[in-house]
Parts: structure tokens; C-alpha cells; sequence
């Protein structure tokens, strides 16, 4: 029931006119968020909240227990808001991998998980999940802490779509069917959909818990173990739940958690000659990367949620508030570190300048401020890297000659909070027309007809996500088809259900998380065949 | 109806425990005259003209017959004699190109994926239609490029085509997407799109087969191809290519390019305008190919690559049926099979018995021109593998096996190798652990169900395994234990359309055949739409 109502108010929210965090802003416009409001302000270099939650694991889990790393190292993760140590966390590199994948494989090769039934597995999963909600907030808090990420976000959408996504693939658990086939002569043929074994799954730090989500709930439902590297940004979420789930009952060695870093952990982990499978969501040149050493190692399979340039397309005939609206949200939701955010915003010619200035006026409303405030939209980029990497962008965006609306500076003078930036007049060849800047940065550029928005929103080597905005049957099904990416939203935009695959064409990934679709990621099929003997029938 | 026939012909000939698969049985007196592979007449015989003309030697690009760009061409070799057949036009980079220019417009503007899915399957069912009437010049076509007795091609491999095409072309219009249950207010579907410019790389062991399993549900899915076929058998696909035109396909859509892997099939693995790369090979050029599209445009990428299957015989199994199929399960089509039964590992009860019988079943193999009737084994399709192979029997000798029959060349011509087999082989031997692709059978003795589990699974393949024994608790263990692709139990090289193939661990990615091999083909799009005022969610 509760995973339900907070599930459907996460729907609301996105359905509703002004998604997600917009309406607490709303909520609040008489109290504390005013203070915060404008970019402007000084509201970065107020005190900074300490967030309600201590933190306990910071050690990697392996084989069940928190252990140091082999080396003793450990690396410090930082508060974004003020560049702050929070904790030094233990440094895994390819001995802790090979004791992680060691674990892995035993409780693969001789069991329990793949030999328990499929309904025990999945009341671990419905067990785990319901120790996510008992203690979401400080779940919350703690994956706001690190990232940066509001904390209502976290605390009202996130951790209640990662009990959602548990359930979700707790259901699974006991419904993976294998097919019986018909065969050209008298055989008896049957597939088996089996888990694949070690599964190494290496997830990246804008939605640390819910990428969490997307990984090991397919890859636990059908069976398999797990080595998994977080971000080194994010290390922390991942294992308060890795306790928790051990807390459900998870066996030990069924899933183990390395925090580190991608060149040495996540290298060794996708060139690692025991692990099965690897699973990777990143940029497209570190998915590059981990294709190359699978292909060089043991050609584990692999998929890849990777990066995008996701056109955000206005017709004519849209309704121009809510499209504004929707634009916003699509590429400013979580300080613009969405893969799939809508990035390149194409507006109809004939309603472009309104929408122009509608855009403008609702990014300079955007409230910049300590994630832990209430009523606060955008929190700090998740660290100096990506905070130089977008200010560098906003940079080449002027240089280029596109129209700063708004924004393009830093918010306050600690942390690394960017204003809410809007670019018009903004061509295809321009970098940030071409690049995934990941930040806080508006690109609209204007078109004037059907074809030639289809042809230049598909002109990228990206293709995970799009929006479609119209009234127009025609025109909804006509560019649905035309588009080449993996999730088209049409009239809404990053709705995220646990049923809908999500994954990206051309360089944007290759196979899909979420639904169905993710369960063959984690499943070898085998055929068996045997001889009948005078059959009752073919 | 004749295609329903020589399915169950092949089904038939598979599950006859006498002699499956190869026709032996049917001409006896025939049979003789080439039966000892110490009879080296056999092959010194005056070699058969094959009863065709080669008619397609250049590429085919844009629905046309052209010359490479560079005009250069190679010679493919009659594996019988080192020979020349003919000359073929070498594809290159540039000929590569053109191909993925022709089959992008062909995408992109249409008509392929334009056209009812209805009007797709009609023409693949009139070329299943074409390849039944030009049977046996198709299979004259095969056994002289690669090898493999003419009966073998014309009776099972070349219906098998038309029956792939048959099946893929059944599910054209039946390729459905979802719609998907919401958490909210919004109405989801999911829509399967075909992917776009499929780059295709076939083998040369079966070339029909492979290009059937490979291009068949790619059109079904609405894909176009640039496919390239190995360059020692690049001959048969230049005429189904010319069939394919016949049914009605348009121009484009279909573009084949002989050549060989450094070049041309090194340029549709990288190229940027392929959206999705199919190779079948070896487990090495597996790995390059994987690379160059982690390189390129990280095109998604099936392979089906080695193997070194195990084939375990229980003690309770019918030995002498055993014995029949881990013959054929490792010599069909000289050994030249990606899942031959290259591991035969048989219960320490029934290992005497079980050695004495397969030795005596391959000395009564009958090796000697493929174009004569009655023949078992031709010759292997050229120097490189005839060399490879005589250099793992010198290895398996040297490393201590027991030579049970066979082990040198047969005759003075060409690449024949006469049948042979090894018993006393151990798991550490280098001709138990890779893939030799010849006629070499490799005998090892096992105790008890733990022990061979964890043997037969002591490899880096993981592509097929047989089992056999009567009892069904065995049965049941082994299939969930072994982990490969296919197992084939009492049984092997079992090979219906509906079947899916493919591999565990290094003998590749995915699945070909069946309704799995669609997936290959096609993208999954969410659509998601906003519902004002839903009757339901």
C-alpha cells in the first residue's frame, strides 16, 4: 500500500503540469524559499544544514562483512556543497575485486542463491524492500549529502522508487519462464532461461540508489550474484543498503559492494576472466572502454546505458505553458545530471520567441540553495570536475554567439552550485548543441517544420531519450516512429515506472534496464533436446 | 509440403541410431569402393566435374553485380584438388562503403522498412520458393567451394535454407510491441524497430546455413545488410543473392562482399553507419570484432564462435547408439562444426567397449570425393586448416594419447585427412582443450557424475554438450549443470529453425535461430503518452 501511494504521488508529480519539485516551490513561495530563490543571492554561502544521519558504512562489503580494502587505502568523499570531507571510504582496486568476484562465484558455483527457490528469493527482495522505506529518510539524507541532490527529491521520489523497483523485480523472481518449442521431427525441445553467474555491475553517481535499483534487482530476481563498483563521488547509499538487504536475509557472497575508482576497480571488474556479465552506466567514452577490455578479456556480454543529447521537441500546437514548464524539468531536474535529459530544446519558429521568454523567466525563478532546505529546486553540482566541465561549456556557448538568456556563472562562492543557465539562438554545430554538457544549461534552438526537426533531432551519434510536445495525433505518432531513441515521451517527459525499459539506440548504450527487457540481460538460454518416441503428437 | 518432407528426412536421418545424418547406409557397394581411408585410390581418382557453372563472381551492391572498386580479385579453391574454381572480386574498405551507402538509403528512404511486414514475408517465401527450385545447382555450388559431400548439401543443408527463410518470413508480421502497465497516469507502449544497417559475417563451414541464420530474421525484422561471406566460400551467396532479386527484394537491401577479414570485414565492424554487427568465427576474431565497434559507434554486436563440446556417455547409455552419434556428433562435415562433439567422455564401465567401437567406426568411414555418392567425408576446405589439424595430431601424439585410428593425410591430393581417433586423452592435453575443427575424436574416461560436471565445464566455450543415458534423474541434472547453449540429449546437431543456438562464455554473445534470434534485429522503444482522465490503469 505505502509503496503504491508513494509511487503514484511520483507519477502525480511527473504528470502534473509543474513536475516534481516545482510544486513545493509552490507550496513555499511565502517562507524560507524566497530567501533562497534567485540564483543572484548569496543563498550558497548561508550555514550550510547538517543532514540527519550518520554515517556507518564506509567499508567494503564482501562475502557478507565490511572489510578495509586489501591495501588499507581509503579516498575521501566529498560534500558538494562545500568541497568538505565526509567520510574516508575504503579504496577497492583488482585484489578487492578478485576477493569480491571470489565471493561471488562460490555463492553462484555452489550456492545458496541460484539453488534457493525462486519464490525465497524473491521475499528476500520484498523483505529488502521494505527495509528501504522503513528507513528512507535516512537513506535520503545520506544520498543528498553526497550528491547533492535535493533532499525532498531524494526522500520523496528516489527512495520510495527504489522499494518500488524491489517490488517490481521481487514479482519477477518466480516468473521467468523457459519456452517449450516446436520442432521439425519428433523431438522434445525445450529452452531454459537460466542466470548467467557472476554478474559485475559498475554504476555512476547521478542517481546512486536508483541505478542501485535498475542493476541488482533483474540481476537477483533471475538468480545470479553480484560485484558491484559504485562511484567514487557516491560511495556511501549503497552500502546502508548492502546491510540492509543482509539484514533481508540475503545470503553472504550474493552481493558484494566496492567502492573505488573506474581505472583501476571498474577496470579490473570488466576485465575480469570469472565475471559472467557486466552492466555499466556512464559516459559513451568510459562505455568504450569497458567494451574493449570485455572484448579483450573473456567477451563477458555487456550492456550500456551511456550518454545523450536528447532532443526536447515543441510544436506549434503544444500548449506552451506546460511545455515551458516540462522543458524545464527535463533538462534542470537534478541539477541537469541526467543522462537522458532533454537537452536540446527545438521550438516551433511560430512560438518560439513566447517560449523564449517563458523559458527565461522560469530558470531565473529556479531555486538554487542547500539541498537539505525545504522548497529548494537545485543543489550543487556533484564536484569540481563536473562543475569546471559545465562552466567551460556555458563558456563556449557564448563564445559560439548563442543568446545567454540567463545564468552562466557560478551561485554563491563555495561548493559548486551553477545558475540556472538558458541559451537561445543556439545552432546544431554549436558544441553545446552537440556535447552532453551535464549541468544546469538550456539549449533552445528553433525549427520550422516536421521533416527537418525529425532529421536534425536525430543527427547525433546519441539516441536514449526524446519529448514530443502536440495536440496532433499525427504528428505524436508520426515523430514517435521517426525518432531514433529508446524512450519517447510525448506530452510529459522522465517518467521512470518500473515497467518501462529504458535504454538507448546508436551511441547511447546497447540493450535496455527496467521491465521485461532486463531480465535478458541477466539470462542464458539453453536449448535441450531429446528423441521422442512414438509421439502423441508433434 | 517438400520442404515439411526434407525436414523430417534430416529429422529422421538425426534420430535413426544406425546412421544418422550420412547417407552410407543407402549405397553400400558404392560405398566400399571408398570406404578405408588406407585405400588411397579413393582420392586419386579421377576428380568429378561438378554439375554447374559459376555464374556470380562479383559483388553484389545496390542490385547490381559490380567489380571491387579496386578491380582486384582472389581465387576461391576447389578444397578437392587446390585448384582454382574461380576468380572473385575482393571487397575492400571502398567496396564496403558503397555497400553500407546502398543498404543506408535503402533504410532510410525505404522502401524495406516502409513496406507491410505482409509484403516483406511474400518475398522471402518466393526466394524459400527459388532456392527449392534450384536445389541442386545451389548444393553443387556449396560442395565445390567448400568441401562437404554433395548429398549432405543437397539433401539437408539446402532445404534447411528454404525452410529458415520459411520460418523468419512466418514472423515478419508477427513482430508485436507492448503496451505496458503504468504506475501512474500515462499510457506506455513499447515499439520493436528494426535497428537499421545490419553487418553480416559468415563462416565458411556451412556458408548457406549461416547466411540463412543471419540474414533471415534480419529482413523479417525490416533490416537492411551488408554481409560479408569468408573468402574461401564466397561462391553460393553470390547466387542466392541473384535468387533473392528474382523473389522481388529491392535493390539495397541485400549487399554482398566477398573478401577476407583484415580488410573488408574489418571495415563493417568499424564502419560508423553499421548499426548492428553478426559474426560467426572463431572465438579470436570474435574478440576483434568486438573491439573494433568498442571503438567505432559501439554497434551492438552478436558472435557465434568456438567450441569444444563435450559428448558424455553415461554408463547406462545404448553404447552402440552412443558410439554412432559421437562419431557423427565430431566427423559431420569433417569436423568442421563450431559445436562438434569434441570431448567425448565415456563412463570408465563402457570405455573399453566404447574405444574398440568408435575406432572401427571410423576406419569404416568413407572419405573420398564429395560428389560421389555414398561418400561420409570430403576433403577439409584448405591448406591452412589440412596443416592446423595434422599439427594437433602430432601434438596429441606427442603428448602421450593413444592413436586409435587415423592420423596422417589421406591420398596426395588436396586436404583430405583420414578419420582419426584418440582414446586415453586427458583434460590437460592440447587436443582437449582447443578447437581443431577436424576429423579428430578425442576419447577421455570418467567416473562419476561430479567429477565429469565439473570437467565437461572446465573450458573456456561453452557452446553445446550431448548427453547420453536412459535414465531421466541424469538427464535432468546434466541439462541444468552443463553450461552451454545447447543440449542435445540421446541425440546431436539437432538443428530446427525454432531451436535457439548460441553460447556460454567465450563461444559467444546471444542467440541465433528461434524466437530469440529476433531480438538481435530490433530496438525496443518506450513510448509514453500522458492519459486525462483514465477508465482504467
Amino acid at each position: 500500500m505505502a509503496a503504491r501511494r508513494v509511487s503514484s504521488l511520483l507519477s502525480r508529480s511527473f504528470s502534473a503540469s509543474s513536475p516534481f519539485l516545482s510544486r513545493s516551490q509552490g507550496r513555499n513561495l511565502n517562507n524560507g524559499s524566497r530567501i533562497v530563490r534567485r540564483f543572484g543571492t548569496s543563498s550558497a554561502a548561508e550555514e550550510v544544514i547538517s543532514p540527519s544521519v550518520q554515517v556507518s558504512y564506509t567499508k567494503l562489503l564482501i562475502d557478507g562483512n565490511f572489510v578495509d580494502a586489501a591495501s588499507g587505502k581509503t579516498f575521501p568523499t566529498l560534500d558538494p556543497r562545500t568541497g568538505e570531507v565526509i567520510a574516508h571510504v575504503a579504496e577497492g582496486d583488482a585484489e578487492d575485486i578478485n576477493r569480491a568476484v571470489k565471493a561471488a562465484r562460490k555463492a553462484f558455483d555452489e550456492g545458496p542463491w541460484p539453488k534457493m527457490t525462486a519464490y525465497e528469493r524473491s521475499r528476500v527482495m520484498l523483505r529488502f524492500a521494505d527495509l528501504v522505506e522503513k528507513h528512507s529518510e535516512e537513506l535520503a539524507a545520506l544520498e543528498s549529502w553526497d550528491n547533492g541532490k535535493t533532499y525532498e527529491q531524494a526522500l520523496t521520489a528516489e527512495i520510495p522508487m527504489v522499494a518500488r523497483l524491489f517490488r517490481y523485480y521481487a514479482g519477477w523472481a518466480d516468473k521467468i519462464h523457459g519456452l517449450t518449442v516446436p520442432a521439425d521431427g519428433n523431438y522434445h525441445v525445450q529452452t531454459l532461461h537460466e542466470p548467467i553467474g557472476v554478474a559485475g555491475q559498475i554504476i555512476p553517481w547521478n542517481f546512486p540508489l536508483l541505478m542501485f535499483a535498475w542493476k541488482v534487482g533483474p540481476a537477483l530476481a533471475c538468480g545470479n550474484t553480484i560485484v558491484l563498483k559504485t562511484a567514487e563521488q557516491t560511495p556511501l547509499t549503497a552500502f546502508y543498503v548492502g546491510k540492509l538487504f543482509l539484514e533481508a536475509g540475503l545470503p553472504p557472497g550474493v552481493l558484494n559492494i566496492v567502492s573505488g575508482f573506474g581505472a583501476t576497480a571498474g577496470a579490473s571488474l570488466a576485465s575480469h576472466m570469472d565475471v559472467d556479465k557486466l552492466a555499466f552506466t556512464g559516459s559513451t567514452d568510459t562505455g568504450k572502454v569497458i567494451l574493449g577490455l570485455a572484448a579483450n578479456s573473456n567477451l563477458k556480454p555487456v550492456t550500456l546505458e551511456l550518454g545523450g543529447k536528447s532532443p526536447f521537441i515543441v510544436f506549434e500546437d503544444a500548449d506552451i505553458d506546460k511545455a515551458v514548464e516540462l522543458a524545464h524539468f527535463a533538462l534542470f531536474f537534478n541539477q541537469g545530471q541526467c543522462c537522458c535529459a532533454g537537452s536540446r530544446t527545438y521550438v516551433h519558429e511560430k512560438v518560439y520567441d513566447e517560449f523564449v521568454e517563458k523559458a527565461k523567466a522560469r530558470a531565473l525563478k529556479r531555486v538554487v540553495g542547500d539541498p537539505f532546505k525545504k522548497g529548494i529546486e537545485q543543489g550543487p553540482q556533484v564536484d569540481s570536475k563536473q562543475f569546471e566541465k559545465v562552466m567551460k561549456y556555458i563558456r563556449s556557448g557564448v563564445e559560439s554567439n548563442a543568446t545567454l538568456e540567463c545564468g552562466g556563472g557560478q551561485v554563491g562562492d563555495r561548493g559548486y552550485f551553477i545558475q540556472p543557465t538558458v541559451f537561445s539562438n543556439v545552432k546544431d554545430d554549436m558544441l553545446i548543441a552537440q556535447d552532453e554538457i551535464f549541468g544546469p544549461v538550456q539549449s533552445i534552438l528553433k525549427f520550422s517544420d516536421v521533416d527537418e526537426v525529425i532529421k536534425r533531432a536525430n543527427d547525433t551519434r546519441y539516441g536514449l531519450a526524446a519529448g514530443v510536445f502536440t495536440k496532433s495525433l499525427d504528428t505524436a505518432n508520426r515523430v514517435s516512429r521517426a525518432l531514433k531513441a529508446g524512450t519517447v515521451w510525448v506530452n510529459c517527459f522522465d517518467v521512470f515506472d518500473a515497467a518501462i525499459p529504458f535504454g538507448g539506440y546508436k551511441m547511447s548504450g546497447n540493450g535496455r534496464e527496467k521491465g521485461i527487457y532486463s531480465l535478458n540481460n541477466y539470462l542464458q538460454v539453453k536449448a535441450v533436446v531429446t528423441p521422442l518416441n512414438n509421439p502423441a503428437w508433434i | 509440403m517438400a520442404s515439411r518432407r526434407v525436414s523430417s528426412l534430416l529429422s529422421r536421418s538425426l534420430m535413426s541410431s544406425s546412421s544418422p545424418f550420412s547417407l552410407r547406409g543407402k549405397d553400400p557397394l558404392m560405398n566400399r569402393g571408398a570406404r578405408r581411408y588406407s585405400n588411397l585410390a579413393a582420392s586419386l581418382e579421377d576428380t568429378i566435374t561438378p554439375p554447374v557453372k559459376v555464374e556470380q563472381t562479383q559483388l553484389l551492391i545496390n542490385g547490381k553485380f559490380v567489380d571491387s572498386a579496386s578491380g582486384k580479385t582472389f581465387p576461391t579453391l576447389d578444397p578437392r584438388t587446390g585448384e582454382v574454381i574461380a576468380q572473385v572480386a575482393e571487397g575492400d574498405v571502398e567496396d564496403v562503403n558503397r555497400a553500407v551507402v546502398a543498404a543506408r538509403k535503402a533504410f532510410d528512404e525505404g522502401p524495406w522498412p516502409r513496406m507491410t511486414a505482409y509484403e516483406r514475408s511474400k518475398i522471402l517465401f518466393r526466394f524459400a520458393d527459388l532456392i527449392e527450385k534450384h536445389n541442386d545447382e545451389i548444393a553443387a555450388l556449396e560442395t565445390w567451394d567448400n568441401g562437404k559431400p554433395y548429398e549432405q548439401s543437397a539433401k539437408i543443408e539446402v532445404p534447411m535454407l528454404a525452410r529458415v527463410f520459411r520460418y523468419y518470413a512466418g514472423w515478419a508480421d508477427k513482430i508485436h510491441g507492448m503496451t505496458v502497465p503504468g504506475d501512474g497516469s500515462h499510457h506506455v507502449q513499447t515499439l520493436h524497430e528494426p535497428i537499421g544497417v545490419a553487418g553480416q559475417i559468415i563462416p565458411w563451414n556451412f556458408p548457406l546455413l549461416m547466411l540463412s541464420w543471419k540474414l533471415g530474421p534480419a529482413l523479417a525484422c525490416g533490416n537492411t545488410v551488408v554481409l560479408k561471406t569468408a573468402e574461401q566460400t564466397p561462391l553460393s551467396a553470390l547466387l542466392v543473392g541473384r535468387l533473392l532479386h528474382e523473389a522481388g527484394l529491392p535493390e539495397g537491401v541485400v549487399n554482398i562482399v566477398s573478401g577476407f577479414g583484415p580488410t573488408a570485414g574489418a571495415a563493417i565492424a568499424s564502419h560508423m553507419d553499421i548499426d548492428k554487427v553478426a559474426f560467426t568465427g572463431s572465438t579470436d576474431v570474435g574478440k576483434i570484432i568486438l573491439e573494433l565497434a568498442s571503438k567505432s559507434n559501439l554497434k551492438a554486436v552478436t558472435l557465434e564462435l568456438g567450441g569444444k563440446s563435450p559428448f558424455i556417455v553415461c554408463e547406462d547409455a545404448d553404447v552402440d547408439q552412443a558410439v554412432e552419434m559421437a562419431h557423427f556428433a565430431l566427423f559431420f562435415n569433417q569436423g568442421q562444426c563450431c559445436c562438434a562433439g569434441s570431448r567425448t567422455f565415456v563412463h570408465e564401465r563402457v570405455y573399453d567397449e566404447f574405444v574398440e567401437k568408435a575406432k572401427a567406426r571410423a576406419i569404416n568411414r568413407a572419405v573420398g570425393d564429395p560428389f560421389k555418392s555414398g561418400i561420409e567425408q570430403g576433403p577439409q576446405v584448405d591448406s591452412e586448416q589440412f596443416e592446423k589439424i595434422l599439427k594437433y595430431i602430432r601434438h596429441g601424439v606427442d603428448s602421450g594419447a593413444t592413436l586409435q585410428a587415423g592420423g596422417d593425410r589421406h591420398g596426395s591430393k588436396g586436404y583430405y585427412i583420414q578419420p582419426t581417433v584418440f582414446s586415453d586423452v586427458k583434460d590437460d592435453m592440447l587436443i582437449a582443450k582447443d578447437e581443431i575443427f577436424g576429423p579428430v575424436q578425442t576419447i577421455l574416461k570418467f567416473k562419476n557424475l561430479d567429477e565429469v560436471i565439473a570437467r565437461a565445464n572446465n573450458s573456456r566455450y561453452g557452446l553445446a554438450a550431448g548427453v547420453f543415458t536412459q535414465n531421466l534423474d541424469t538427464a535432468n541434472r546434466l541439462m541444468r549443470a552443463l553450461r552451454v547453449g545447447s543440449v542435445w540429449i540421446n541425440c546431436f546437431d539437432v538443428f530446427d529453425a525454432t531451436i535457439p543456438f548460441g553460447g556460454y562464455k567465450m563461444s559467444g554473445i546471444g542467440r541465433e535461430k528461434g524466437i530469440y534470434s529476433l531480438n538481435n534485429y530490433l530496438q525496443v522503444k518506450a513510448v509514453v503518452t500522458s492519459i486525462k482522465n483514465p477508465a482504467w490503469l
